[in-house]
Order: C-alpha cells, then structure tokens, then sequence
C-alpha cells in the first residue's frame, strides 16, 4: 500500500478516534465530575455524611470498573441501543466509553477532591459558608489541577478503549490497525498507525500536565 | 461576649471536655492556655460549632449558638472570625481573593467587596499584595491574611486557633502586636489558645489553664497573680518548686522600684537574703516575684509586707 492510498484512510480514522475520544470525555465529565463529588461529600465526616449513599455509589462505581472494556462494550448493547437507537457506529461506541470510563474517571476526582485539605474546608465553614458553597468555591477550585491531571489520565485511557471500538464497527485508528495492519498484513499501516497513537498520547499528556502545572499555585 | 457552659465533648468513650465553663468579657484579650491534648482545641472550635458539643450550651454575642438551626449558625458564624495555626488559605485564589471569599459567602456586592478587601489589607500592612498568590508570601504574611479574612465580616469575636505556634518568634511579635492592636482599636473580643506562656504573657487579660478537658484556673490575670497558690504564678516565674522550707515568696504588682524590702530590713530585726526572683512584663503591668529567706524577728516584718500590698506565701 503506496501513502497515497494510506493518507485518507489515516485521516478518516484519526478524525473517528477524535469524535468518539471527544464525546465520550465530554459525557464522562458530565456524569463522572458529580459522582466523584457524591463519593466525598456523601462519605463518613463528609460534608453530608450518607454512608448507605456513598456504600451504594462506591459498589457502582466498582463494579463499571472491574468489567474489562471489551466485556462491557458487549454486555450494554441493549442499553447502548436504548440511548442512540443502534448499536454500531461511532456514535454507538460513545455510550460503552462513557459508561467505561465514568467509573473511572469518578474515583479520579474523588481521590484529587480529598487531596484538598480539611483546615480549608473548615475555615470556609467558620465563615459561615454552606455546603454548595463549600463544593464550589472551596473543593473543586482547590482540586482544580488534581482534576485536571485526572482527565489527562482519563482521555488517555479512553484512546487505548477506542482502539476496541472496531468489534462493533466504531472505526478509528485501532479498527484501522486490526483490519489493514493486522489482517492484511501491511506491516507499515499497523507502524504507522501505532506511531499516530502514541504522538497523540504524548500530545495529551503534555498538554495536561502544562496545564496542570499552571493552575498549581503551591 | 462569650459565654461557655457545662460544655463536654466526648469522642466514643475519650473525654475531650469535661465541664468546661468559660466566660470572656467583651473588649478583651482571653488565652486559654494548656499542653497539647488538654483540650483547649476542642474546646475553641466548640465555641463556633465547627465540633457539636456533647453537652453544654455556648453564647456569642448574646446568641444561643447550640440552639440554632444550621442556616441560623452558618448566619451567626459569619461575625465570629476565625483564624488557623496553619493559616488555612485557598491557594486557588490570590491574597485578595482569600479575603474576598468571606464577603462573597456574606453577598456582598462586587465593588463594595473590592473596596473593603484593599481596606483590610491595609489594616493588616499588606496594601499592594492582593495580586499574589500565598505560595508567594512568608508565614507572617499568610497569618496577615487570615486575620484580614477573619475581619471581612466585620466580627464582634476573633477565635484564634494556635496562630502564632507555625511562626519564628520575631514574627510570632509581629502578629500579636496586631492583634493587640485590633483589640484596641477596634474594640474586637479576641479568644486564642495557645499552649506558649509567652503568649499570654504579652497579650493576655485573663487566661483559663486547662488541663485533661478542664479548667484548672481562669479569671484576670491581674487577679491570679494576687492569688496565693495561683498555678499562673508558678507557671510564669521561673522560681524552683517546691519552695525549699521556710522560705518566702514575696509577689509584688505595680512599681518595681519601691524598696520595700531594704525599708523592712531597716524597720525590723530581721536578715533578707534572696534565693532568686524575677520581674515579668505582662499585659497589664509589671509584676515581680521573689524567693527569700529570712531571719530574725520575722512575723512583724512579714506582716508589714503583707500591709504593703505584697502577697507573702512561707512554705512550709
């Protein structure tokens, strides 16, 4: 295969990596951000302590998290049907790596959250300050950096899931390297491919840390 | 100003307060002065409900606090400051901001919090820092910021929670000095522990000793330094304990300068040789304290020390 012939394919599937990559961190903030919030404020001398809550949430959360992803790609197809009404596609592979990656991405904010100390928390109550309060001026901007570096982590794992997002016809550059590099043996499409992947890690992982450590006022 | 009653705080089955009674005069400057784990801790941040007591009832300001609703108390805390050992200050935000964050939990509005923030720190000598972040700045400076927090709310009670204990001591000066002089300019009630004499010595009116979730003695420290037997004393003035037998101890208030004791050595038959002694600046004065021993015809002349207004305590 000549790189003429390569070029579009390589571009087709970096853009459906982007996508899939792109919505899922978006859905995965959405949902993951409150529920590792939930996960603190819910916990024994929190700021509202509901132990049978967080017992509840941290089961959850655990049990997204010990499914291995190619697994629970497959055992959420009805579920994944039920919310975008097909189960193949880019967009069907959006659903599996939100709900993949939540969990995850949950215990991330959780552990950056508790990193914030409790004397800050206190004097902000002294202040007379309340919960909603608290979490927004006081928990989420201390953590801000913490959270930041949780979702470098997070988008990072969610390209390696991607990869797999080809057994359901999701595409991206994982589906290019099994189908071309793999099954075709074109060795140089499955280098190619596997070099594409690791720049754009790099890429996010820089970007994350320059920009974590620029939020850092320690 | 602030009135604390019967209060005790139990941890499962360890007593961190047990019946504590304390009572703070508006205007003035309360140590509560103890070791580490003598409760003194507990007991402050049982003053703003930070710990729910067990038991007890805790006023300020002529409010209930143990009786109130949660958004009543989140109400009341905002004009009780507080201040930290370890500062407490959000290092998301700058100077200025640390010191808006009160003012935005009260609502104030945007251009009056500016207003007021420059105010405070120009109170506390930080004018022209509000830019920076508290990474940027010394330990002293980060407590001037506390207490520029602490006053955001305008508050009739400063709480002081160790806040000299994290500095050097020439800074540890510094910030009590400003203390003193918010007590004394703007008439706030300020309530520290401390677990340093030296504290209290230089900026204390009254002071409670506490020891294994009591207190041990309290009241004006003009009054426990003329009370016989007053551990204060004892803890004040380096004097060996206990006094070896039949010496005096001889406590005297108000001008060192007096001879009083070469005027009973001329007056009596009596021989003064001094074992040791000390003379100790505090908050309200100057106050003495000499260990003697004396020979002679000693009941007279330690009767006209006694009628000159000194405490005479003979051990035994």
């Amino acid at each position: 295969m000549t790189w003429d012939e390569m070029a579009p394919l390589l571009v087709e599937a970096t853009w459906q990596t982007a996508q899939m990559v792109g919505w899922s961190t978006l859905f995965t903030v959405l949902l993951g951000l409150p529920l590792g919030v939930a996960l603190v404020v819910f916990d024994r001398g929190g700021l509202l302590p509901l132990p049978a809550v967080k017992t509840v949430l941290g089961v959850v959360v655990n049990v997204g998290r010990s499914l291995p992803f190619i697994v629970l790609m497959i055992a959420i197809i009805p579920f994944t049907r039920l919310v975008v009404g097909t189960t193949i596609g880019t967009a069907a592979v959006v659903v599996p790596l939100t709900v993949g990656a939540v969990p995850f991405f949950a215990r991330l904010v959780e552990t950056a959250l508790r990193e914030v100390g409790a004397d800050v928390v206190q004097a902000a109550q002294a202040m007379g300050a309340g919960r909603t309060t608290i979490v927004g001026k006081v928990l989420l901007p201390e953590a801000f950096p913490g959270l930041v570096a949780g979702l470098t982590v997070t988008v990072v794992a969610l390209i390696g899931y991607s990869a797999m997002a080809g057994t359901v016809g999701g595409g991206g550059l994982g589906d290019l390297a099994v189908r071309y590099g793999y099954q075709r043996f074109e060795t140089l499409i499955m280098i190619v491919t596997v070099v594409v992947l690791i720049v754009i890690v790099q890429l996010v992982q820089s970007l994350g840390d320059v920009v974590a450590r620029r939020l850092s006022h320690k | 100003m602030i009135q604390v009653s019967g209060l005790r705080k139990l941890y499962g089955d360890t007593v961190a307060l047990d019946g504590v009674d304390l009572h703070v005069r508006e205007g003035e400057i309360y140590g509560v002065l103890g070791e580490s784990g003598a409760g003194k801790s507990t007991l402050l941040r049982c003053v703003n409900l930070l710990e729910r007591p067990t038991a007890g009832t805790v006023t300020v300001a002529g409010q209930e606090l143990t009786a109130l609703t949660e958004r009543e108390l989140n109400r009341a805390r905002r004009r009780i400051g507080m201040i930290h050992q370890h500062f407490a200050l959000l290092s998301s935000r700058t100077v200025a901001g640390n010191v808006a964050f009160p003012l935005e939990v009260m609502g104030v509005p945007r251009a009056e919090r500016r207003r007021r923030v420059a105010e405070l720190l120009d109170l506390v000598g930080l004018g022209g820092r509000g830019g920076d972040h508290p990474h940027q700045l010394s330990g002293g400076q980060k407590q001037r910021v506390g207490i520029a927090r602490a006053l955001a709310g305008d508050p009739a009670v400063l709480l002081s929670d160790e806040a000299t204990s994290a500095l050097d001591p020439a800074t540890t000066h510094s910030i009590l000095d400003l203390l003193k002089r918010l007590n004394a300019e703007l008439g706030l009630t300020i309530l520290l522990i401390t677990h340093e004499m030296d504290v209290v010595k230089s900026v204390c009116d009254s002071v409670a000793i506490m020891a294994d979730g009591r207190v041990r003695e309290s009241g004006r420290i003009a009054d426990l330094i003329r009370t016989p037997g007053s551990r204060l004393t004892r803890d004040i003035f380096p004097l060996p304990e206990p006094a070896p037998p039949g010496s005096v101890t001889l406590t005297f208030t108000g001008d060192p300068q007096r001879p009083v004791v070469s005027e009973t050595v001329r007056k009596f038959d009596v021989e003064i040789s001094i074992l040791g002694g000390s003379i100790e600046e505090l908050a309200g004065g100057s106050v003495g304290r000499l260990r003697v021993a004396v020979t002679g015809d000693t009941e007279p002349a330690l009767a006209y020390l006694r009628e000159r207004g000194l405490i005479v305590e003979v051990a035994p």
